[in-house]
């Protein structure tokens, strides 16, 4: 039986560890409305970006000479996982969620015998999948030092995995992130970058209207694509960054108001528990004294 | 007969039409954020092959963009907005505009754009073709403009 003084220190400690979750939940619901706005700013980049992509592509759709940005090697053996997490933990299941569905996605592709390659962005990640693929891990790539994350970090990836795909050093590229839906929700989400992919009209409606625009290309179509496709995945790695940016705050909120309210239970059956103690001892001690005063 | 009703026709359409070319809808978007959107006069941008201009009901055009300046006309006001390179989706009088950066004068400060001007005027120097150097000087004309909205501003 825990004494008075012990669980007086218990409740004391578990009162500060409920102010800072609670402070760190005030801190990151502020850091995700910035986000949030970010991210959707950094929307129409994106979505224009596909639909210009949906038009040149069209007219390469089941020809050999594309691109191989867009058609692929033609090979399928080496596969390269890029897993973007957050750098710091705290956040719930997040980065783990992001981490198990990336480590699915690996063994199940070494069992098909294939070859797999693993980028991790972020430090949560590589600690995750450090354990399991010591070996296939090939690059960890941390964005701790960066306060806002800014197209130019999202470049720098990107340039990092062109230049591999230039050398042929793998065929397919995936990248693992976690897609904002709201704050109590964020889906971990495989996105296929090389070769890419293109989602497809929602209407039959407008895919003819795409159909129906001949397009003028200045200089060309081929040069066009090509200058084209190496910015629409460092496009796809920066909206990803932010999406996983808004998810991690999100998640982090989450978390942390579990946790607050958590310890705001503790502290009302440590309470509780200290009251029953104390009036034990009030009651021991009245029964002392009224004993000892039958017993004159 | 026939041809009466063609004939009325055809110039309601026309002028339907006229209408409708007045005015083109211009978008620039960095990968940050939406940097202009609204109905214009017309647009010049710096594409590949040398500036050029569009106006209401051009046909589908994709172009590669340089560095250089974006001037948007939107009725008697000008603007101008740099651009590091990017794309120019023209299409359904529309024109996207997708730079890596893209920003008015507002988003230099003094420094940078007198750099600029001077990485401009060696380019100038080491122009050879007429195409070159009219770019080069577009570029150095820009800068310039935005050098005097900065100064006017400070």
């Amino acid at each position: 039986m825990p004494s008075l003084k012990d669980l007086q220190n218990r409740i004391s400690s578990v009162k500060s560890t409920q102010k800072i979750t609670k402070a760190m939940q005030m801190v990151a619901s502020a850091k995700l409305r910035k986000a949030q706005e970010r991210a959707e700013k950094a929307r129409p980049y994106a979505e224009r970006m596909n639909q210009i992509l949906k038009t040149i592509s069209a007219s390469y759709q089941g020809r050999d000479d594309a691109p191989k940005l867009l058609g692929g090697t033609g090979n399928n053996q080496t596969h390269l996982l890029i897993v973007a997490t957050a750098d710091r933990g705290l956040c719930g299941g997040f980065n783990s969620a992001i981490a198990r569905l990336a480590r699915e996605h690996a063994n199940n592709l070494i069992s098909k015998g294939k070859t797999v390659k693993i980028i991790t962005i972020g430090k949560k990640g590589y600690d995750i999948l450090k354990r399991l693929f010591k070996n296939e891990i090939i690059e960890t790539i941390s964005l701790r030092e960066v306060k806002e994350i800014h197209y130019s970090n999202a470049v720098e990836i990107g340039d990092k995995i062109l230049a591999m795909f230039e050398k042929g050093e793998f065929d397919v590229a995936t990248l693992f992130y976690s897609k904002f839906k709201s704050i109590i929700s964020q889906v971990p989400t495989a996105h296929q970058l090389i070769p890419a992919t293109i989602e497809p009209d929602d209407t039959e409606e407008l895919r003819e209207e795409n159909r129906a625009l001949t397009y003028e290309y200045e200089p060309n179509e081929e040069d066009i694509l090509k200058e084209f496709l190496p910015r629409n995945l460092n496009v796809q790695i920066f909206s990803a960054l932010l999406e996983n940016g808004a998810g991690e705050m999100g998640a982090k909120m989450t978390a942390m108001d579990n946790a607050s309210r958590n310890a705001g239970e503790m502290i009302d059956r440590l309470t509780l528990s200290f009251n029953r103690q104390r009036q034990a001892q009030i009651t021991k001690e009245l029964i002392e004294i009224i004993s000892g005063a039958e017993a004159l | 007969m026939m041809l009466l009703p063609k004939r009325k026709n055809l110039p309601v359409k026309l002028l339907k039409e006229l209408d409708m070319s007045d005015a083109i809808h211009v978008e620039i978007i960095s990968p940050e954020e939406l940097v202009f959107s609204a109905e214009v006069k017309s647009v010049s941008v710096p594409g590949i092959e040398g500036y050029f201009t569009i106006m209401g009901d051009h046909a589908p055009l994709m172009s590669i963009l340089k560095p250089g300046f974006v001037d948007v006309n939107v009725g008697d006001e000008e603007s101008s907005y740099f651009v590091g390179g990017g794309f120019a989706d023209v299409s359904n009088n529309s024109v996207t505009i997708l730079a890596e950066k893209a920003s008015d004068a507002t988003g230099f400060d003094i420094a940078e754009i007198e750099q600029s001007i001077s990485e401009a005027e060696k380019l100038l120097e080491k122009a050879k073709t007429p195409l070159e150097k009219n770019d080069a000087q577009a570029l150095i004309d820009g800068w310039k403009n935005f050098a005097a909205i900065a100064k006017n501003k400070s």
